[in-house]
């Protein structure tokens, strides 16, 4: 058995930034990750970021990424890949299987920073070789080099599904159409304007139909739809295609935090199924925290802050900070993480986060 | 046609950003044009401007304000825009034609001298365009600057090319 | 196919390239990649085929959680060709059904 004081399972940008800030305060800090490399999805992430320059806006995801691993390796932080956490049980161990060993880690705290999943679609002819997850798309053109077709229709117009179209684009890829089934586009306008400007036609009030091919996808059916979302008889319109790209949604990975007995709350906005948390980050099972994706679906920037805040608070609760240091630590954190949630974008999560935290605060 | 059904920003909702310069102002010279129309929450133009001509301040949704007396049109505003939202417009290039400083993130790079397509807004093509300077340093992280001249008339209208990929 | 050169990425880099068998083919990959994605790059799409109607099945998800792209490597089933790099010498087999555990001799 194993000891240290905190494990964090997931070494994204949640991850890797709480296990900096609390390594940083002097916590043994033991950073599990089921990959071979850390960094979750920022290395994905081609495109500049937003937001300003304490969120390092205007470089680019992967060199934030870098960034990251750096700090985390001169704090000093214990990381283990390759390493999948199969358990978490009620005295606070964590069962792992790492070099195809089974081991356990007993930790005064945990973190759980797991992220998200990406949501399905099903059509007739969904599961033809060809139909794929946007993050899938993205993990072969941007990591692997890989492009897994010529011609590909772009299923979802939210920031995900418009990067990633961008993204085709700079690989050689075609993008004959972004389908939208809302009656406007989900994401920034400056992301639609980007594809629009290089003649890709993004369609709403428009769905996938079905995918036809034989062995693979050939070609792609689209439709319209009325004000309440039902497909319009006679308006199909077929494309040819070789790649159908799913982006329509993303929802917590939070089996852990559901074996750890945390309690949750139905949170559309937030993407589903969220574990209950209060302004550190805490869950409702004293000593378990989540940051990220896990606690609400939003984005990288989103994910570091949390991940501090979570680090911080821990920091705090294993008496390597004091109070008062905390609290300054924390308000820099939260004004941040405010000046994010701000605009028409962000105002929805940002509601649905303090109603999370006001259910968090009153355990 | 609009920003949140199409993609692309109107004629009338262009008029309205207060990213975009007065009609006396192109006149006189080369002059940022930020299309930059929803409050999201992101101020690198702001830093990025050596003579102070973009003002966002807080909170950082605001969306940014083009001064255009303190204007340069040096365009070192484009390569930072994550949104690559700005553009550099020179109605004084010579009698005919005007520039625009577009940024580009594709291959193949054009090379000056160049003869490539125009694209609006919608990526139709509306002309030829002549390649006029290519601007690619490490300090630009890989968003390119391409200079491009038009005719005077596609000068508010071109916004990205089309280079033949050979 | 491969992304040689990319706006954003750079050309590829010189990455030592490893054989692997695939369904009796020799085909090329870049050490250290996943299966997955030297089989995409070679053009090939379908990894198996499912139990009960033999429905072809390939990539969904790529990163380990959807188990479409599971292959027979090396005798072992359903191994998930999405997060497995490739080993020079390696036999992967399309996979049919649930495949077969087969005792090491």
């Amino acid at each position: 058995m194993r000891e240290t004081e905190l494990a964090i399972v997931g070494a994204g940008p949640a991850g890797l930034s709480a296990a900096i800030e609390a390594a940083s305060a002097g916590v043994q800090v033991t950073l599990i990750d089921e990959n071979q490399k850390p960094g979750g999805q920022l290395f994905k992430q081609i495109h500049k970021f937003f937001g300003s320059k304490e969120h390092y806006a205007a470089v680019r995801g992967f060199d934030i990424g870098a960034k990251l691993l750096d700090e985390v390796k001169r704090c000093g932080v214990e990381v283990m890949l390759d390493s999948v956490v199969w358990g978490i049980f009620s005295d606070h161990t964590l069962g792992i299987i790492h070099d195809q060993k089974n081991i356990r880690l007993k930790a005064d705290k945990i973190l759980l920073a797991t992220g998200a999943m990406e949501n399905a679609l099903a059509f007739p002819g969904w599961t033809l070789p060809g139909v794929m997850g946007a993050g899938a798309i993205q993990t072969l053109i941007n990591i692997h080099r890989v492009l897994p077709g010529k011609r590909v229709i772009m299923i979802g117009s939210g920031n995900v599904g418009l990067i990633v179209s961008y993204q085709l684009l700079q690989a050689g890829a075609q993008v004959v159409a972004v389908l939208e089934a809302a009656p406007k586009i989900g994401g920034y306008g400056v992301h639609a304007s980007k594809l629009r400007r290089c003649g890709v036609p993004i369609l709403t009030s428009t769905t996938i139909k079905e995918a036809r091919g034989k062995g693979k996808v050939e070609k792609a059916i689209a439709i319209k739809l009325d004000q309440d979302w039902r497909e319009i008889p006679g308006t199909e319109r077929e494309y040819d295609v070789d790649v159908i790209c799913l982006a329509v949604g993303l929802t917590p990975l939070s089996e852990l935090a559901w074996m750890a007995g945390c309690r949750f709350e139905y949170v559309p906005e937030l993407g589903g199924h969220v574990p209950i948390h209060d302004s550190n980050m805490e869950t409702t099972v004293p000593g378990i925290y989540v940051a990220g994706d896990l606690s609400g679906i939003e984005e990288a920037s989103t994910a570091m802050e949390e991940g501090k805040l979570a680090g911080i608070a821990i920091a705090e609760a294993l008496g390597y900070l004091s109070p008062e240091e905390a609290k300054n630590r924390k308000e820099a954190v939260s004004r941040r993480l405010d000046s994010f949630r701000t605009g028409p974008f962000g105002e929805a999560v940002k509601k649905a986060k303090e109603r999370l935290q006001r259910q968090g605060e009153a355990k | 046609m609009t920003l949140e059904k199409d993609g692309v920003l109107s004629p009338e909702e262009l008029a309205e950003l207060p990213g975009m310069p007065s009609k006396e102002r192109l006149e006189q010279g080369a002059v940022a044009v930020i299309e930059c129309a929803q409050e999201i929450p992101c101020n690198p133009c702001e830093k990025a401007c050596p003579s102070g001509a973009i003002r966002v301040g807080e909170p950082i949704t605001n969306l940014p304000t083009l001064i255009e007396d303190k204007c340069t049109g040096c365009g070192l505003c484009i390569p930072l825009c994550p949104g690559l939202a700005i553009f550099v417009v020179d109605m004084t290039y010579s009698d005919q034609e005007a520039t625009v400083q577009l940024p580009y993130e594709f291959l193949p790079l054009p090379k000056r001298g160049e003869t490539v397509k125009a694209l609006d807004r919608e990526g139709r093509v509306v002309c030829p365009a002549r390649v006029v300077k290519v601007l690619n340093p490490k300090g630009f992280d890989h968003t390119a600057v391409i200079t491009i001249a038009v005719p005077k008339d596609q000068a508010m209208n071109v916004r990205n090319i089309a280079v033949d990929r050979r | 196919m491969r992304v040689e050169d990319h706006p954003i990425l750079g050309k590829l880099e010189k990455r030592s390239i490893v054989e692997i068998e695939v369904d009796g083919e020799v085909i090329q990959a870049i050490a250290g990649e996943p299966i997955a994605a030297a089989l995409l790059a070679a053009g090939k799409g379908i990894f198996r085929y499912t139990r009960k109607l033999h429905e072809p099945r390939g990539v969904f998800c790529a990163i380990g959680r959807c188990t479409d792209c599971m292959m027979v490597v090396d005798g072992v089933p359903n191994v998930r060709t999405c997060v497995t790099p490739v080993k020079a010498g390696m036999k992967i087999q399309t996979q049919h059904g649930l495949g077969e555990f087969k005792e090491s001799s």
